[in-house]
């Protein structure tokens, strides 16, 4: 799984509506893979992302590529896509656990496969 | 024909071998991608600008690969692990979920720029255990895609609905959701090339314009142009005794001489050879 789907995830059990975004990596293995810079694609989710929960996530797993806040000029910054890039499309996490900050559910990821299935309960 | 929604639920359907075989058929991976192609198409996203789509039941990465040609980046999910699997051994491009369409998806509001589904949403209309409501499973997964779309977006489901019941039930779920929309039928008069896209949009305008449902494939015709079958010709057989009105006799002068060279040949006595050997005979009174 990629860092921009990371981003994209929010916990989905029954009754987990607030404070459920981003979940917590923990015991994560992660991967570079490389890939295609597409520009056109990074300035379309730039609108997207939470940049704040991205930046924050990417400290966790000592990744220090991205500046604590978006440049002003994000659209048109090479650089700054550049390192978006590298950290979004081409850092995969392969295996860990991702915790719900607020209701503590475990989805465990293997072979880069989270496991998002719930529980008949937690439905 | 027969329906694998009747006879399992699908992690146990496309378990094990049959995913191998599911992905190894050139068959139905031509099919697959020919209706994923056709459902990118149904998508229309701006030409050139590549998307973030969400891909429902992705199963071995077949409509993930033609998402990729078209240079968007996708995101699929599956419930069935093996076929999973296979998509990791065949290293899908998209991220890739174990994931139960009708639990409801976890993706924050607004996410995708569209949402492409092949063959799924008739397994959803199946209750494969004590716990499932079709219906509620149904409202889940649309309310929370919905959601997840970005407005005006589209969804394009490819199904095989059971009957008309099966498609009221989706289609009155879909637009409970919020979503509008509708079916669009390919080649409606061609038995094997017939197929259902339910086309939805999260939101009906985008930028001011309405959304208009796409015009379905071969409608006015007859069905798919690529059915090559025998066809009927009322062309009369060609047969030179057909032809002719006059018809000469089968026993002629080289049958006559035939059949007294096998008398010969057997040792029975036959008249000698001669020029009057089955001659015409002039007419009688």
């Amino acid at each position: 799984m990629r860092l921009i789907t990371h981003n994209m995830l929010q916990c989905h059990v029954k009754g987990c509506n607030a404070n459920n975004f981003p979940l917590d990596f923990q015991d994560v293995s992660l991967e570079q893979q490389e890939a295609e810079l597409n520009e056109d694609f990074l300035r379309n989710m730039l609108g997207k992302i939470e940049y704040g929960a991205l930046v924050a996530t990417c400290l966790k797993l000592n990744i220090t590529d991205l500046p604590s806040t978006m440049p002003a000029d994000a659209n048109t910054n090479e650089e700054f896509l550049q390192a978006l890039h590298r950290v979004m499309l081409e850092t995969h996490v392969i295996s860990g656990k991702m915790v719900c900050p607020n209701c503590s559910h475990i989805y465990i990821i293997r072979d880069g496969i989270p496991n998002m299935l719930l529980a008949e309960h937690e439905v | 024909m027969s329906r694998p929604e009747h006879q399992a639920p699908p992690e146990i359907i496309y378990g094990g071998d049959e995913a191998k075989k599911y992905t190894g058929n050139s068959r139905i991976a031509a099919i697959q991608a020919e209706m994923a192609s056709r459902a990118v198409e149904l998508l229309n996203l701006p030409e050139g600008s590549p998307g973030y789509i969400l891909d429902v039941g992705c199963g071995s990465g077949l409509s993930g690969e033609v998402l990729e040609e078209y240079g968007h980046i996708w995101v699929g999910f599956d419930i069935a692990p093996a076929m999973l699997e296979v998509a990791l051994e065949q290293e899908a491009s998209g991220d890739l979920f174990l994931q139960d369409a009708g639990q409801g998806m976890a993706f924050r509001p607004g996410t995708f720029d569209g949402c492409i589904s092949i063959s799924v949403l008739q397994w959803l209309c199946n209750a494969d255990k004590a716990s499932h409501h079709p219906k509620a499973r149904l409202i889940r997964f649309f309310s929370t895609l919905y959601s997840s779309l970005k407005r005006g977006a589209r969804a394009i489901f490819q199904f095989y609905p059971e009957n008309d019941d099966q498609i009221q039930l989706i289609m009155g779920v879909a637009v409970r959701c919020g979503f509008e929309g509708g079916l669009v039928v390919d080649y409606p008069n061609s038995r094997k090339a017939k197929k259902f896209y339910l086309c939805l949009f999260a939101g009906q305008e985008v930028q001011g314009v309405k959304q208009q449902l796409p015009a379905a494939l071969g409608e006015d015709e007859m069905g798919d142009p690529n059915e090559h079958g025998v066809q009927y010709t009322s062309k009369k057989r060609n047969d030179s005794r057909m032809r002719s009105n006059k018809r000469s006799s089968l026993k002629d002068k080289n049958w006559v001489l035939k059949k007294k060279e096998q008398l010969r040949s057997r040792g029975d006595k036959t008249a000698n050879d001669s020029q009057y050997t089955a001659r015409k005979r002039g007419p009688r009174f």
